[in-house]
């Protein structure tokens, strides 16, 4: 199986070990092979090794190491927070992180919302299997 | 000029290092000003009168001295103050009950009491709890508040929840034993009517909030899957 996503300026990773867990960061500039200059708009542009890091498919057009403003302009033309949040991956980062902040009370309102719907559902089966049957 | 309203005064002779002022001995007596008062004072430093002090009665010479040296207890400067309550604790706070005949219970808090006791009401109509005081260490705070705006907490206190002290009676047999059984186990009529009064404005506010009086009715348990230390409470 050939790799799909490269390791290239403008790839834009998740980190998932360290200070940084869980910040979209955009490769910069490789420094060799095992590190990478990173940068993110409310990160300092630091290095981090790539077992550090978790590719995404999102890959953005900059020039090696470019200026924050050039970056932050870059991230914003290729609409990068929104075509995450709408993948499938970021969208399940984002429900893990709902639920992890969830309220005593919340988990309640969410076991009666359950009930009810398993609810419905299994009255509409209730109904379905009667016309199949009938 | 009011005490209150004078600034906090710096300090005149700010260390350099630990033990060593930043100006010399002449320096400070200049900054003192003890040559203003000498001068007002035309030369010397104002000394006051000194007080004769009233004679004190003589004490005779105790009769008894010990054998061996007694030790002075040492001085104990200790206040007694009621615990300190966690910032996650306010009036109002639903907090989870740990322990004890209502665990799992959630409960309203309303106040602390002198004692550091937690005072607790359920609303009783929905779950059962009656005016109680619990201990802070057994609870649970989660982060759902109730508006208690309308309650008066004013008179409850640690005396109201303390046990009634009993007439002594002559010790007989038989009768005795059965007419004690029937008074212990009804609750006086006065404290049916606070808890009735402190539930009464309770129950308004939390029906105002959908879904909250079947969550205070509800008992709290530890499902598959929960970590306590990664829930938010």
């Amino acid at each position: 199986m050939p790799f799909k996503r490269y390791v290239e300026i403008g790839r834009i990773a998740l980190v998932n070990y360290g200070k940084d867990y869980g910040k979209l960061v955009v490769i910069v500039d490789v420094i060799d092979q095992n590190r990478a200059l990173v940068d993110a708009p409310d990160m300092v542009r630091g290095q981090i090794n790539f077992k550090r890091l978790t590719l995404t498919d999102i890959k953005i057009d900059i020039k090696r190491v470019p200026n924050k403003k050039t970056l932050v302009a870059a991230l914003e033309a290729a609409d990068v927070k929104n075509k995450w949040e709408s993948s499938s991956w970021g969208r399940k980062l984002i429900v893990q992180k709902k639920r992890a902040s969830l309220n005593d009370f919340d988990r309640f309102k969410i076991m009666l919302a359950k009930i009810k719907k398993a609810g419905v559902v299994r009255q509409e089966l209730a109904k379905l299997k009667k016309e199949t049957t009938a | 000029m009011a005490p209150q309203q004078r600034k906090p005064h710096v300090c005149r002779n700010p260390d350099l290092i630990r033990g060593v002022g930043k100006y010399s001995r002449s320096k400070m007596y200049h900054k003192r000003g003890l040559w203003a008062i000498k001068a007002k004072n035309g030369g010397a430093f104002p000394k006051h009168e000194k007080q004769t002090v009233a004679a004190a009665p003589t004490e005779k010479p105790p009769k008894f001295y010990p054998a061996d040296d007694v030790k002075k207890p040492l001085v104990n400067k200790r206040k007694a103050r009621p615990t300190k309550l966690r910032a996650s604790i306010t009036p109002g706070t639903v907090l989870i009950i740990l322990a004890g005949r209502f665990k799992g219970k959630r409960v309203v808090f309303l106040k602390q009491l002198t004692s550091g006791l937690l005072l607790v009401t359920g609303p009783f109509k929905i779950n059962g709890v009656p005016l109680r005081r619990v201990n802070q260490s057994y609870v649970i705070a989660t982060s759902t508040k109730v508006d208690i705006s309308g309650v008066n907490v004013e008179k409850f206190d640690d005396k109201y929840f303390g046990k009634k002290v009993e007439k002594k009676k002559k010790k007989g047999e038989g009768e005795f034993f059965e007419a004690e059984k029937a008074e212990k186990n009804t609750l006086p009529q006065d404290k049916k009517d606070d808890q009735k009064s402190v539930d009464a404005a309770l129950i308004q506010s939390i029906e105002a909030v959908p879904d909250l009086k079947s969550y205070l009715g509800a008992r709290f348990s530890l499902k598959a899957g929960m970590k306590p230390h990664e829930l938010v409470f």
